[in-house]
């Protein structure tokens, strides 16, 4: 009982000690964060609207999951690089990182929209 | 003894009957339009003068006139070849020989020097074929022109020469060097020989011409013969030369026989059936369908041949003369009552002496020991030149018969000249009508022999009886058949045909007493009747394949002697057997016609890959919906965190490329939906090589902007 209770106490305040650390990050790695977000939640409603109504036609479903992995993935590699507290890429303007990240984007876009049929 | 005497005198007959029986036609009016045909010249003329010969000589044994212009053309051959120095002694014997039917003028000098390079080839000669040319040349020549002192000059020496290259068989060798002997060469050695007595000034020794006589019996020992009575020359395949055929070598060794007998006194020991066996053969070729073939055997038959008033002189040198005995018709019928009508000519057809031609017997192809007719004489009919017998059919039933002849000559002088064979056996069918009476058919029951259903059928028409049964029942079909003298009659084909809806068919046949098939048993149930049992079906079952359904039947009834043969619907029969169990044989595939194949083909209609089910639009509306709602999640997120735009650029020129960064983005995306809309990748590719140039070099102003601006603030 009182371990129970010890467990879900130690949940709690691990969630909340989760929730303070991350509102000490930075603004505009929020707003990749939250980037990122919207791309998985775009493509899991794709997976459930495929497993609905069958993969037919499985291009189009292949092209809308990838480009919102596709995005998703571009943004992780941009928040890494943006990370001030990330000692590798100190070196790194982060207007440039920005830069690879558009154009990447675009790059993955065409593809995509070749692949969507 | 007179019992034994008859007795023999049956089996004389008997055994003479063991020759087969043959029918021989002398020449008749399609040989004449035939050789009309086959002798066609080129425009007026022939090929050579040996097919100008063949053909003069073929004309005037059928007496067709001579046309002018084939007279012209093959006078000029002649002359050409006979006023030429070059000319071999074959070209000018070949030209003497068309001459002596053209009967073109030669010039003096022209034949002076013909005679003159003749005898210098008689001369010269050294192979058989040397010595015919030059001595037939010069035997032709003394005919045709006006001088009667063409002799040889030794005349002796020459025959010798050409006798030296005879064998001890009979048969001739064509030189010294080639050791193979043939009897076509003795036909022409016998001519040449034949030539060289008739151009001797003066006798030749009689020793000479008995050796001769003597070879040509040796000659005849080696004859060949058919079944039928017909007597041939052959030769084994001779290398060097042409093997030449049965037909030309006969016709060859006729030829010199007849030209030897021709010129020599005395009698040349021949049994006279051999010069009808060999009459038999050329009459038994037929009309030939080759020039060379025709002229052999038409030459031949005119050697046989000759006038009345050649035989007063030449009574006893002449090879026999054989008669032929032939009829217009070997099909008699009793419906309308023929006369059985003969005809004895000689070979080319031209009138026999008088003579009297009996009956002596007829005897049917099934029993073949007594006589159904006695011994009678046939009347002669001066106007058709015919020997008939009326009233013959009375006694005869229709089948097939051998009749037996016996021709005897009126004046016994005519005996030494003429040949006719002892006795003439001849095939002869009777045909006529057949009654065909007390036809039923009839379904029984398999055991018990009870009647179920029974029709009367009357096959000389159409029928249309309707039967059922099914495989436990027997089905029978009967009727008689008699022929007109009242005999129950077997015919040579009797079938039963069963055909189904699909087109399988079984055929049932009649077959004697006693001889059983495995699916059909017949019986002679009367000795009148012919009967058709189809064994109880059960046993029958496997050979209809199973099939149960309705099965026309026809019924075939055939024979040569039937002049009323029949073909005849019977109606149907509804069969009804039991299903087919696995391993069944399945019924043969119908042929297919085989022109189906050139007519339209089945419409082929294409298949493709059926559409895949959609979902309904509402609910792709719905989840399009859907899918913005993150969207508008993260716009309200980026408000909840405090986004702003304060670090946008307020200097003129960092503000428009920022301006224009973003608008070259626009433009991308923008680009983006357009390529998905309605452009291809190469338009795509083209326009966005353009806008990526410019975003990048907008894109590279502002971020270096943005980036020297922090870079200066992070300094400060």
């Amino acid at each position: 009982m009182a371990r129970e209770k010890s467990s879900k106490d130690n949940a709690q305040a691990l969630f909340h000690s989760l929730r303070s650390a991350y509102a000490a990050t930075p603004v505009n790695l929020k707003i990749i964060d939250l980037y990122v977000g919207f791309a998985v939640f775009t493509a899991l409603i794709q997976v459930v609207y495929m497993a609905t109504v069958g993969s037919f036609p499985f291009n189009s479903f292949l092209s809308g999951v990838l480009s919102c992995v596709g995005t998703a993935v571009l943004a992780v590699c941009l928040r890494i690089q943006v990370n001030k507290e990330n000692k590798e890429f100190k070196d790194l303007p982060p207007e440039r990182a920005f830069a690879d990240f558009v154009l990447c984007n675009l790059v993955l876009h065409l593809v995509i929209m070749n692949f969507l049929g | 003894m007179a019992r034994s005497l008859a007795g023999f005198l049956v089996l004389l007959l008997v055994v003479s009957i063991c020759e087969a029986a043959s029918l021989f036609q002398p020449v008749s009016d399609s040989h004449r339009s035939a050789a009309l045909e086959l002798f066609t010249p080129d425009h007026g003329s022939f090929k050579s003068l040996e097919e100008t010969y063949e053909a003069l000589r073929t004309f005037q044994i059928f007496g067709i006139e001579k046309k002018p212009d084939v007279t012209a053309s093959a006078c000029r051959s002649i002359s050409e070849t006979v006023g030429s120095s070059t000319s071999t002694s074959k070209d000018l014997f070949y030209a003497l020989k068309a001459n002596s039917i053209a009967e073109c003028k030669i010039h003096e000098t022209a034949s002076k020097g013909i005679i003159s390079s003749l005898n210098a080839a008689v001369s010269a000669a050294s192979s058989l074929l040397d010595f015919y040319y030059s001595v037939g040349g010069l035997v032709l020549i003394k005919d045709q022109s006006s001088k009667d002192d063409i002799h040889l000059a030794d005349a002796e020496g020459v025959f010798r020469s050409v006798k030296a290259f005879s064998q001890s068989d009979g048969r001739w060798r064509y030189s010294s060097s080639n050791p193979e002997s043939s009897a076509f060469a003795a036909g022409i050695a016998l001519e040449t020989l034949a030539g060289i007595v008739s151009l001797a000034s003066s006798e030749l020794d009689q020793s000479l011409i008995s050796t001769l006589k003597n070879d040509i019996s040796k000659l005849f020992d080696s004859i060949e013969k058919y079944d039928d009575g017909t007597l041939y020359f052959d030769d084994k395949l001779v290398d060097g030369y042409e093997y030449q055929g049965p037909l030309s070598i006969t016709s060859s060794v006729l030829r010199g026989l007849t030209a030897f007998a021709a010129v020599t006194t005395g009698n040349i020991d021949l049994p006279r059936d051999k010069i009808l066996g060999l009459a038999k053969f050329f009459l038994g070729i037929g009309v030939p369908g080759d020039a060379k073939d025709f002229f052999y055997q038409i030459d031949a038959l005119a050697c046989l041949e000759s006038n009345r008033q050649d035989i007063k002189f030449h009574l006893a040198c002449r090879v026999s003369i054989p008669l032929i005995l032939s009829l217009s018709s070997a099909v008699l019928s009793l419906t309308k009552k023929d006369s059985l009508k003969v005809r004895v000519t000689t070979v080319l057809g031209s009138n026999a002496p008088p003579l009297t031609v009996k009956l002596v017997g007829a005897f049917s192809s099934v029993s073949k020991d007594a006589s159904l007719v006695e011994s009678q004489e046939l009347k002669f009919d001066q106007g058709s030149g015919l020997h008939i017998l009326n009233d013959l059919l009375k006694s005869i039933d229709v089948g097939s018969y051998t009749f037996v002849f016996e021709v005897v000559l009126q004046e016994p002088e005519d005996e030494k000249v003429y040949v006719m064979g002892s006795q003439t056996k001849v095939p002869i069918f009777v045909t006529g009508l057949v009654k065909i009476e007390n036809s039923e058919i009839a379904v029984l029951d398999s055991d018990l022999g009870s009647v179920e259903s029974q029709n009367k059928l009357d096959l000389t028409a159409k029928n249309d009886v309707s039967l059922s049964a099914n495989h436990l029942q027997k089905m029978r079909l009967s009727f008689q058949l008699t022929t007109p003298r009242g005999r129950a009659f077997r015919p040579h084909q009797a079938f039963l045909k069963l055909r189904h809806e699909s087109k399988v068919e079984h055929i049932f046949v009649v077959g004697n007493s006693g001889k059983q098939f495995e699916i059909v048993l017949v019986k002679y149930l009367f000795f009148h009747g012919v009967n058709i049992f189809l064994d109880n079906f059960l046993g029958l079952v496997e050979k209809f394949f199973y099939l149960s359904g309705k099965y026309d039947m026809e019924l075939t009834v055939g024979d040569a002697a039937m002049e009323n043969s029949l073909l005849v619907a019977i109606g149907y029969i509804e069969l009804d057997l039991p299903e087919a169990p696995e391993k069944a044989p399945r019924p043969p595939p119908q042929p297919v016609d085989p022109y189906s194949r050139y007519g339209p083909q089945a419409e082929i209609t294409h298949i493709f890959r059926a559409p895949e089910k959609r979902p309904p639009q509402e609910l792709s509306l719905a989840f399009l919906g859907l899918t913005i709602l993150p969207l508008l999640g993260f716009f309200i997120g980026l408000l909840r965190l405090g986004v702003n735009m304060k670090n946008f650029p307020t200097k003129p020129i960092p503000a428009t490329f920022a301006v224009l960064f973003h608008v070259g983005i626009g433009a991308v995306l923008l680009l983006y939906v357009f390529f998905w809309l309605k452009l291809d990748l190469f338009q795509t590719l083209k326009v966005l090589g353009f806008l990526g140039v410019f975003l990048v070099f907008v894109g590279h102003r502002i971020l270096s902007h943005l980036a020297a601006a922090s870079a200066k603030l992070k300094s400060a």
